[in-house]
């Protein structure tokens, strides 16, 4: 195989490239069909963005580590400064909004702030002595750094953006080998105060969609609406699926957002439990083949990136299934590689491309070598 | 999980900590993450898994419902016929619009919406929001029918905006000679949810759908119906029809055939004029019922419109109970009319035609003189049937015992009721010893012979019973009234009656009308065919509260008379009954043109044309007329009627129901006939108040 193929094709990790190609050109499938057979607007275009996303995650995955750890914390304050920006702009607008308009693409700061928000913490601890794990400083200032974002994306509101970063640095932090007790109390803190955020902190309409998960057959044209025809869809379409386009669910506009939210049920109608077994197949070896990156990283700074990177894949992944299924709440987010979507392709490669860099440092610098 | 648990203590004592135990830390936490994560995995499949094996029975069938829809085409309704298959109920194409209430976000803003865009008038708008209030939140209320096409269509490009509002093409009920049929054929609305209760037929739910009201609508519901045609169309969420998958054309309901004759039923209620009264004709030879008007009647092409408020509140205050079908719910005293009959229970009892009498202005029964209308002189049989004399009656009723005459009279169908397809018929009374006993708990005394033996005091009967009884008399058979033309032949049993008996009793009633009788009016404009019959007064109260003919309206007699011809061979028998007419002379004038028109339409028409002239229009148009008066007068200031449409009708009868009873009360003591009983009085104001 060496001989053949050109080194620096034969260097890429193919094992998780070729699935992921797979899954985007399957999304691209679906994105054909809800979009009533046409490949305008939504499957040509994801196709596009993948590409271009594709080259800028091979940028990424050639970034020398010193570099990355030298840009780390000014991105950081960048994307922060973004996020007041949209805030303010939002203001001023009177109404919420979540993006700036660059001109040349719609930026949805809170996105980027997903994958920063890892890279931050894993610097910060790399750089942090390693006896200081424990102490208080270990805690405040990752808190912080994850607190500043997530409040400024609530108050966008935007429930599911904050909750992703919430989780990509809590995966860092416990990673990084704070005390297993913090989490436990933090997580005891978090069951006490979730009742208050609910009836305090969320929006009426967010309210109903959680209250929706419990019973959702309560308010069958309400609020449960999204998640009985999501589930009509899966169910309807049984083993084999309905067939290539023939989605009655996703075509006759009983399915909410067929293209972005509930892709998966779209594909599900159509493609039955094989596609959807697939779809989990897919996820399952990029996320293995994420954290095999992980583990084999030679230092801190990198094994803590990969693994928030495959956090921040993982919740995606999760909470959109789980929603579409009728386990979550509908919190608007989109599934990563299928969802029709700029912003969410944007994340989820960027993620791809930091792995594929940590990849390309522990090749460079296989473990052992030097610890 | 345990591995990291376990980890605590080594932990607390932090100084221990160094890069490879991070680094073992990171790799046991990776795992556990990992592990959860591929719990998630596991999870995820199985849900899906469960949804798409366990349940994708129900989420396919749901899946259908949701992309396939459903709509019921109503079936046409069957039509109506008379005798001749002319239509008396049928339908008409039309536009027409409903509301479903439960869909509508602002009932009262979009009812004011549609009332500007079709013009409705204030009072309709009313009524409608009162009745969308009341209904049953899935049965379509309708807002209009018989729309023109630029209201349609200005109504449909607005649906957009009008949640819950229907327009569609469709049919309607129409009764081409609209008020003259009403109590017979009746009308049609949309099924109450009582109605949906008992029949869970989606189709009584389908707007714009009407079912069977009352009269023979009602009766005939099953038949009429028909199948609902079923279209199939693929819908989007938001309603919106992307292509047919299937229809099914629906099947009209079946055509139900009347005994009855289209042109005289509406002759015979137009005749009736500005009175308050019903026409009965059968046919003697099958006991069809050719006719059965009852006048002043509602107009069934409205009342299956829905019944405004303005219209009910009209009719309801109309002494003449425009609501109550006399021919079946009428109970009068049929006075002088069964007279004929009771002269046959003597026959039959061996009392010779020729037996006479002397009237001295009335007659002693047991030590009581009871007047007569008249001074008679000698009386027998003949000249007491034309003459009416009623001490004839006195006498050979108490010579013979009131049950041998009661027995004749039930025999001829007086206190009965008969197979026909109605919704209610009244009994009346034919009143006996034993009745009286049984009902008051007093014994019956020679006055009560007397009142009975010329159909006065607890004789009730209702003017289909007296149009059978002179059918049965006429013809000496066992005629059973039928309404439908189902093919079946009516070969009615003989009353064994002897030929010269029913002769001699033709000829008397042929004397009333054209020998020195009492309806010396009556007599056919033709020269070769004679109409023989029976005046009859009836007293409503005694001679000192009113003298019958003048005064209240409602203190006057009622004026009645039963007929047949023609007299040698009785084709057709029947009955006139015209309630506070003043005495029969109101009766047998309209029963003489009603036999005029049927053996010469032309001729009958030319006189009530004339008649129609003075009364101020045909009776639907005097309707329409007094609709607009009355309009105008109360405007929308009304009371709303029943919200369900039985309650009408069931309040109609109960009143009937007590009218009769009170009808009965004079029955108490003997009622001095009047004198000069075939006189009328004036026809009553046609729109006095109520009382």
């Amino acid at each position: 195989m060496n001989g053949i193929i050109p080194a620096p094709i034969a260097r890429q990790p193919w094992a998780m490239l070729i699935p992921l190609f797979l899954l985007v050109a399957f999304g691209a499938a679906v994105l054909y069909s809800a979009a009533g057979g046409a490949m305008q607007p939504y499957a040509s275009s994801h196709l596009v963005r993948f590409s271009v996303f594709l080259l800028m995650a091979s940028i990424i995955a050639s970034l020398p580590r010193e570099f990355v750890k030298f840009m780390t914390y000014p991105a950081y304050i960048g994307v922060l400064v973004l996020l007041v920006a949209v805030e303010v702009i939002g203001r001023v607008d009177g109404g919420s909004q979540r993006w700036l308009d660059l001109g040349f693409m719609v930026l949805q700061p809170s996105e980027l702030m997903k994958p920063v928000v890892v890279i931050t913490l894993a610097y910060f601890y790399s750089s942090l002595p390693v006896g200081l794990i424990a102490s208080w400083r270990a805690l405040i200032i990752p808190g912080a750094m994850i607190g500043l974002p997530v409040a400024l994306v609530l108050l966008q509101p935007d429930l599911g953006t904050s909750l992703a970063i919430a989780f990509g640095g809590g995966v860092v932090m416990l990673l990084a080998g704070l005390p297993i007790r913090w989490f436990v109390f933090g997580g005891g803190a978090a069951a006490l105060a979730a009742p208050l955020a609910f009836f305090f902190g969320l929006q009426d309409y967010q309210q109903r969609r959680v209250l929706t998960m419990f019973d959702p057959e309560a308010d069958p044209l309400g609020a449960s609406y999204h998640i009985i025809q999501s589930k009509i869809a899966i169910g309807s379409g049984g083993i084999f699926g309905k067939g290539f386009n023939n989605g009655s669910q996703s075509h006759l506009q009983y399915l909410p957002e067929p293209h972005t939210d509930f892709v998966f049920a779209t594909m599900a109608e159509e493609w039955g439990l094989i596609g959807g077994l697939f779809v989990l197949a897919v996820f399952s070896i990029i996320l293995r083949w994420g954290w095999d990156v992980a583990r084999a990283a030679q230092d801190r700074f990198s094994s803590l990136l990969a693994a928030g990177m495959v956090a921040t894949i993982f919740f995606y992944i999760a909470v959109n299934l789980l929603m579409v299924m009728g386990f979550a709440p509908v919190v608007g987010i989109p599934l990563p590689f299928m969802s029709h979507g700029g912003s969410s392709m944007l994340t989820n490669m960027i993620c791809i491309g930091a792995l594929m860099m940590v990849n390309s440092w522990n090749r460079r610098n296989p473990r052992g070598g030097l610890s | 999980m345990s591995g990291l648990f376990n980890r605590k203590g080594p932990k607390r004592r932090g100084p221990t900590m160094n890069a490879s135990k991070l680094k073992g830390e990171f790799d046991r936490r990776s795992v556990v993450i990992g592990t959860i994560q591929g719990g998630v995995g596991i999870l995820l499949a199985a849900r899906m898994g469960y949804l798409a094996i366990a349940e994708n029975e129900k989420y396919r069938l749901e899946s259908e419902s949701n992309r396939v829809n459903l709509t019921l085409i109503p079936p046409r309704r069957g039509w109506i016929l008379d005798r001749n298959g002319a239509p008396l109920a049928s339908n008409r194409a039309d536009f027409r619009v409903d509301v479903i209430p439960e869909r509508l976000t602002d009932a009262e803003a979009t009812i004011d919406q549609i009332g500007s865009l079709l013009d409705l008038e204030a009072d309709r708008i009313a009524d409608l929001k009162q009745e969308v209030t009341a209904a049953r939140g899935f049965a379509p209320v309708e807002i209009a029918s018989g729309l023109d096409y630029e209201q349609f269509a200005a109504l449909s490009v607005r649906l957009p905006d009008l949640q819950g509002v229907v327009p569609q093409r469709g049919f309607s009920r129409f009764y081409p000679t609209a008020s003259t049929v009403g109590h017979l054929i009746g009308y049609v609305g949309p099924a109450s949810a009582e109605e949906y209760e008992e029949d869970r037929s989606p189709i009584l739910i389908t707007p714009g759908y009407k079912i069977g009201k009352d009269g023979l609508e009602k009766q005939f519901e099953q038949d009429l119906r028909g199948t609902p045609g079923a279209r199939r169309v693929e819908v989007t969420a938001a309603g919106r029809i992307i292509r047919d998958l299937e229809t099914r054309d629906d099947i009209q309901g079946d055509a139900v055939k009347l005994t009855i004759d289209g042109p005289l039923q509406d002759y015979a209620a137009r005749r009736i004029g500005l009175e308050s009264g019903s026409v009965v004709v059968m046919d003697c030879l099958t006991g069809d019922l050719l006719c059965m008007a009852s006048m002043p009647s509602f107009d069934p092409n409205s009342f299956s419109a829905g019944i405004g408020s303005l219209e009910y509140s009209m009719l309801r205050e109309d002494r003449r109970v425009p609501l109550r079908n006399k021919v079946l719910q009428g109970l009068y005293p049929p006075g002088s009319t069964v007279k004929p009959m009771h002269c046959m229970a003597f026959l039959k009892a061996g009392i010779q035609p020729s037996e006479s009498i002397v009237c001295g202005g009335g007659r002693r029964i047991g030590n009581r003189f009871f007047n007569c209308w008249s001074n008679h002189g000698v009386v027998d049989m003949g000249k007491a049937i034309y003459q009416s004399c009623d001490s004839y009656f006195y006498h050979f009723a108490q010579q013979i015992g009131f049950d041998k005459v009661a027995a004749m009279a039930s025999d001829l169908g007086l206190g009965k009721q008969y197979p026909l397809p109605v919704q209610s018929q009244f009994y009346g009374t034919v009143p006996t010893p034993d009745w009286k006993q049984e009902k008051f708990d007093r014994a019956w005394a020679p006055f009560d012979t007397v009142n009975a033996s010329i159909g006065q005091g607890y004789y009730l009967t209702s003017p289909l019973q007296l149009a059978v009884m002179s059918a049965r008399l006429a013809t000496g058979k066992r005629l059973n009234p039928r309404l439908v033309l189902d093919g079946s032949s009516n070969d009615p049993a003989s009353y064994n009656f002897r030929d010269d008996e029913i002769n001699y009793i033709r000829q008397a009633m042929s004397d009333v009308v054209n020998g020195p009788g009492t309806a010396g009016r009556g007599r056919l404009p033709f020269p070769d065919i004679k109409m023989a019959g029976k005046t009859g007064t009836a007293q409503v109260v005694s001679l000192s509260v009113s003298d019958g003919r003048s005064g209240p309206w409602k203190y006057r007699d009622h004026g009645l008379f039963t007929f047949f011809a023609p007299l040698e061979n009785p084709r057709y028998a029947g009955a006139v009954v015209i309630e506070h007419g003043g005495g029969s002379g109101a009766a047998y004038p309209i029963a003489r043109d009603v036999m005029t028109f049927m053996f010469d339409p032309a001729k009958g028409l030319e006189k009530l044309q004339a008649l129609e002239r003075q009364w101020g229009g045909t009776a639907q148009q005097r309707l329409e007329k007094r609709y607009a008066a009355y309009a105008s007068e109360r405007g929308a200031s009304v009371a709303p009627p029943p919200a369900r449409d039985e309650d009408i009708f069931d309040r109609v009868e109960a009143e009937a129901r007590l009218e009769a009873e009170r009808t009965q009360e004079i029955g108490e003591e003997f009622i001095a006939p009047r004198p000069n009983p075939v006189a009328s009085g004036s026809p009553p104001p046609t729109n006095g108040p109520g009382e």
